[in-house]
């Protein structure tokens, strides 16, 4: 019942905005042609702005994943994370998964494969990946956007989300479905 | 930023060297710039489809009106920004659109939100803290349902794919809230004595 209006919402609310809002925009008389194309063109032109800072992030992390720096990481986390509940099939995901969206949900994929979705892994994989997002990928895309290359504590307090995020999966995965 | 990305390029190089995995850089390298390219571009269409539609919506008098209707919240979040600021409206489409789902509508309504906050910094290019607690919050997953997640467990065969919907919005909140935290206390820590 719940997903089936879940559902309904997201089928529906794209679709009555772009009908909704010029629709509404004309009984206020708004030149609704002309607002559009000039807010278009600077999305249009903010989407070129976002190439090279994402290009530049992407090849450093794409250059990351491909060295084995990312497993070594992960290795060594492994004695820490495994005492606390970190099956060793999740543990990929804790470390890549603020720096590649794809490449989450591809440890997230590996691990309903090997363990089950319903397992304690599968779940836990589900639900870090869901609660947490791709770090990397939003901040050089927004700050890009904005033309702001200097970060300060940005990158830190993200960061640090994601580990309370996946922290907070360890506890609530546990406590809603046992370990 | 710069030395950040120095060292992990570096860090690549002597991890490719340690591992014997330097004939993989150059092709990820490639493959990288290409990826991103690509996802630029899925990028560029969505950009301009939604905030074509948000000039209609702003000219219609809708976002300021929404924007009204939240200022008590945002006004804690970010006292930094005029309440009438048309960054207070951009943001507020963004959280909307992140809490519905609409992930294609949340990036350039965040962009936006970014680039008239930007208007607002006094050092252009250097963070304000309102950017850096804004990309913050959206780093750690406003979304309520996590629909790619919950399309690989019904792909994978699971009994109830949606059943991480409730502990995934508790562990969702737990992010936020430490991004709010963590972003409100090094902001000031980070300030020079004398200001603020």
């Amino acid at each position: 019942m719940a997903k089936a209006a879940l559902d309904a919402l997201s089928a529906w609310a794209v679709p009555l905005l772009l009908a909704g809002i010029p629709l509404y925009a004309l009984t206020r008389r708004v030149k609704v042609y002309p607002a559009f194309l000039e807010g278009a063109k600077a999305g249009f032109e903010t989407g070129v702005r976002i190439i090279p800072p994402l290009v530049a992030v992407m090849v450093a992390l794409g250059m990351l994943r491909a060295s084995g720096a990312l497993d070594a990481l992960a290795d060594l986390l492994a004695p820490v994370l495994g005492p606390l509940g970190v099956p060793a099939s999740v543990l990929p995901l804790v470390v890549i998964r603020p720096m590649s969206g794809g490449g989450a949900l591809g440890v997230v994929g590996d691990v309903l494969r090997s363990d089950g979705p319903d397992s304690y892994a599968g779940r836990l994989a589900s639900v870090m990946c869901g609660s947490t997002e791709t770090t990397f990928y939003v901040l050089a895309v927004y700050f890009g956007a904005a033309g702001v290359t200097r970060y300060r504590h940005a990158l830190p307090a993200a960061l640090l989300a994601d580990l309370a995020g996946m922290a907070a999966a360890l506890v609530v995965v546990r406590l809603l479905f046992g370990g | 930023m710069g030395v950040l990305w120095t060292l992990l390029l570096a860090a690549s190089v002597v991890a490719a060297a340690v591992n014997g995995r330097m004939a993989a850089l150059t092709g990820a390298a490639a493959e990288s710039a290409g990826k991103a390219v690509t996802v630029s571009l899925g990028l560029v269409g969505l950009l301009t489809l939604w905030l074509g539609l948000m000039r209609v919506a702003e000219e219609a008098g809708l976002v300021a009106a929404l924007a009204r209707a939240v200022r008590p919240v945002l006004r804690r979040l970010f006292p930094e920004v005029p309440a009438d600021h048309p960054a207070m409206g951009s943001m507020v489409l963004n959280i909307a659109a992140n809490l519905l789902g609409l992930g294609n509508a949340a990036t350039p309504f965040g962009v936006r939100s970014m680039q008239e906050l930007e208007a607002l910094n006094p050092r252009k290019g250097t963070a304000t803290d309102a950017q850096a607690l804004f990309c913050a919050m959206n780093t750690a997953s406003l979304q309520l349902v996590p629909a790619s997640v919950i399309a690989l467990r019904a792909g994978a065969g699971s009994r109830a794919p949606a059943e991480i919907l409730g502990a995934t919005l508790v562990a969702s909140a737990c992010g936020v809230v430490v991004a709010v935290a963590v972003s409100k206390l090094l902001a000031r820590a980070a300030r020079p004595a004398g200001e603020g």
